[in-house]
């Protein structure tokens, strides 16, 4: 069984969880953006949760089914329609051999994960079935869709039934705007000015153009002062300039001091730009949903709230699991 | 030395050996990399040594971040005393230095460069006060590089000169970053050499070309099929100058299969390379070379 790609979409990849244990040579995580509207997905067609699906950014692909096959969108409100009839998201549907699945425009979110039971079956590369485009690893031919691919499926587990659905309280997805993404400072926080990392947490920030897997730019607050110094050897003369060195996925690094860029799953694994500290794990699948102009506030936390969060938001995960069971 | 640590966020250790870069904070921190990795602590995820600092990502459901901070306090400390010597592999890299793409790449990108009418090698060879592009071309081949850290993308080597401070290469990274780098090019910022492994955005300075493939995720190069990098933190590089010709028939070489790099095994100790640098670069280059 296989999938034609009729259209790719704007940015459309195969991601499973990730591929660990390569980030020392730079070979980052890669793997779903939004990690647990990738797992939901999985969970309502029967599949393993780390099973290998498309990821969409902004806008759908559309597909061809050359079997019957069972199906389900979810992250990002990208209303899909069969044969152009709609169809929910979050919630699994059959498709019939010969049946197009194409999405209608986005309407809340950025990034919408497609599976199908039996996962997207590329080869395992390192471990894992996620795209890696920067080092055009693993995936489909190690690039995002074209029009004329044709995705091979695997065979499908235990057949479960259609129309299931996630509760939105298990979704995972942020409940007001603007978003508030919690920071733990730390790293290269000591090189700016005391007034300059109150500015940091206390102006309003918005989602740069450039925002994609390797990382998300932000804009719109206040320009980081710097605390004076000799530059070490080894770290450029620029006061945002450091040895080069390697960086947390989710931290947060400000080139010039102007613009923070935090990096997520597809992360370059070091350079030579200070960072002021790192978005909590809990917070990365939110990222991955914020769209383009979004308002965020950085949120000051330490090792104890972001433990807290990473429980919570466990507990989630395990109240979806039960709910799909 | 007296590393600072810092959490990255609530899956992260940061510890920086030392502010400014030498070889010195970048063997403490290969020796607490091994260290921690030899430890095998529960929890732990990745561990990424770089040029003067090191990273290990963990599990906290797995293990505390407070003990997993202690015991690599500890392991730091224990480093202090341990021999500053490493079995490792020399390697010899072919280099086009001038070549036409990295030029082609330049001269599309002047406006973002310090020196709009010169070359990214003139400009080098000026502001390191050498007397032309081949007089800097000799001091950038003429002794061995370390690599103090593999990353950025994948299998990109930072590379680090064995030469005294005051010998050492330095140049600043373009005004704005270049959105194109051609595959394989020898680029220089700051104290660091690097050799891109992919195409795509960088701020070096282009200095040449190598024809010897470093990154193949396909696996098809012969010396890449055990492992899809060339590179590990430690390996040593020796530059090669050739001209056009070599480098033609190195890359008709690597397409047809037979390319075949020189990998000598060797040892390299910090002490006897800091106590006459200039003959133990010459014993390098022997052992490189079969003598």
């Amino acid at each position: 069984m296989a999938i034609k790609v009729l259209k790719p979409g704007l940015a459309t990849t195969v991601q499973d969880l990730g591929r660990p244990g390569y980030y020392h040579i730079g070979i980052p995580l890669s793997g779903g953006m939004d990690r647990h509207a990738l797992t939901a997905a999985n969970l309502l067609v029967g599949n393993e949760e780390g099973a290998a699906v498309l990821e969409a950014v902004f806008m759908g692909p559309e597909l061809e089914f050359t079997d019957d096959a069972l199906v389900a969108i979810t992250g990002a409100e990208l209303p899909p329609k069969l044969d152009g009839e709609p169809r929910e998201t979050w919630t699994s549907f059959k498709v019939k051999r010969g049946q197009k699945l194409s999405f209608d425009f986005l309407k809340q979110g950025a990034r919408g994960y497609i599976a199908i039971a039996g996962g997207i079956d590329v080869p395992l590369v390192l471990g894992s079935r996620s795209t890696y485009a920067l080092g055009a690893l693993g995936g489909f031919k190690g690039r995002k869709l074209e029009a004329g691919d044709e995705l091979p499926i695997g065979r499908a587990g235990a057949a479960v039934k259609d129309g299931r659905t996630v509760a939105k309280d298990l979704r995972g997805l942020p409940a007001a705007m603007p978003t508030e993404l919690r920071v733990m400072p730390g790293l290269y926080w000591h090189r700016i000015s005391e007034t300059a990392g109150v500015g940091f947490f206390g102006d309003t920030w918005k989602v740069a153009p450039e925002a994609d897997r390797i990382g998300y730019r932000f804009r719109g607050g206040k320009p980081l002062e710097f605390v004076p110094r000799e530059p070490p050897f080894g770290a450029g003369s620029d006061p945002s300039n450091i040895t080069d060195a390697c960086y947390p996925y989710g931290s947060i690094q400000v080139p010039g001091g102007t613009e923070p860029i935090v990096l997520h799953r597809d992360a370059v694994s070091g350079g030579g730009y200070f960072m002021v500290g790192t978005v909590i794990a809990a917070d990365m699948d939110l990222i991955g949903q914020l769209q383009p102009n979004t308002s965020v506030k950085f949120v000051k936390v330490g090792m104890d709230e972001a433990l807290a969060a990473r429980k919570s938001r466990a507990e989630l995960l395990g109240k979806l699991r039960s709910a799909l069971a | 030395m007296q590393t600072r640590f810092s959490y990255g966020g609530d899956e992260h250790i940061f510890a920086e050996v030392a502010e400014s870069m030498s070889l010195q904070a970048f063997f403490k921190g290969l020796f607490v990399t091994n260290a921690v990795r030899d430890a095998r602590i529960k929890g732990v995820t990745e561990i990424c040594p770089a040029n003067a600092s090191y990273q290990v990502k963990f599990d906290p459901d797995q293990i505390k971040p407070d003990d997993l901070l202690a015991e690599l306090k500890q392991l730091d400390s224990a480093s202090e005393t341990s021999a500053p010597v490493i079995k490792t592999r020399i390697i010899e890299i072919p280099v086009l230095y001038n070549d036409p793409w990295t030029h082609e790449t330049l001269m599309r990108f002047r406006e973002r460069h310090q020196d709009p009418n010169g070359t990214d090698l003139e400009y080098a060879a000026r502001i390191n006060g050498l007397n032309g592009v081949d007089a800097f071309i000799k001091a950038h081949s003429s002794a061995p590089w370390f690599v103090s850290m593999v990353g950025f993308v994948a299998g990109l080597p930072f590379l680090y000169q064995m030469v005294e401070r005051q010998r050492q290469i330095q140049a600043p990274k373009y005004l704005r970053p270049r959105t194109d780098t051609p595959k394989l090019t020898v680029g220089h910022g700051g104290c660091f050499s690097c050799i891109y492994s992919v195409r795509g955005a960088g701020g070096y300075q282009m200095f040449g070309i190598t024809p010897m493939p470093i990154y193949d995720p396909n696996q098809k190069i012969s010396y890449l099929r055990d492992f899809m990098c060339l590179f590990k933190p430690g390996d040593i590089v020796k530059w090669k100058p050739i001209d056009r010709p070599a480098y033609d028939a190195a890359v008709a070489d690597v397409d047809a299969g037979r390319f075949s790099p020189i990998i000598r095994d060797v040892s390299f100790s910090l002490t006897e390379f800091n106590n006459d640098i200039d003959a133990y670069n010459r014993k390098l280059e022997g052992v490189l070379h079969g003598n």
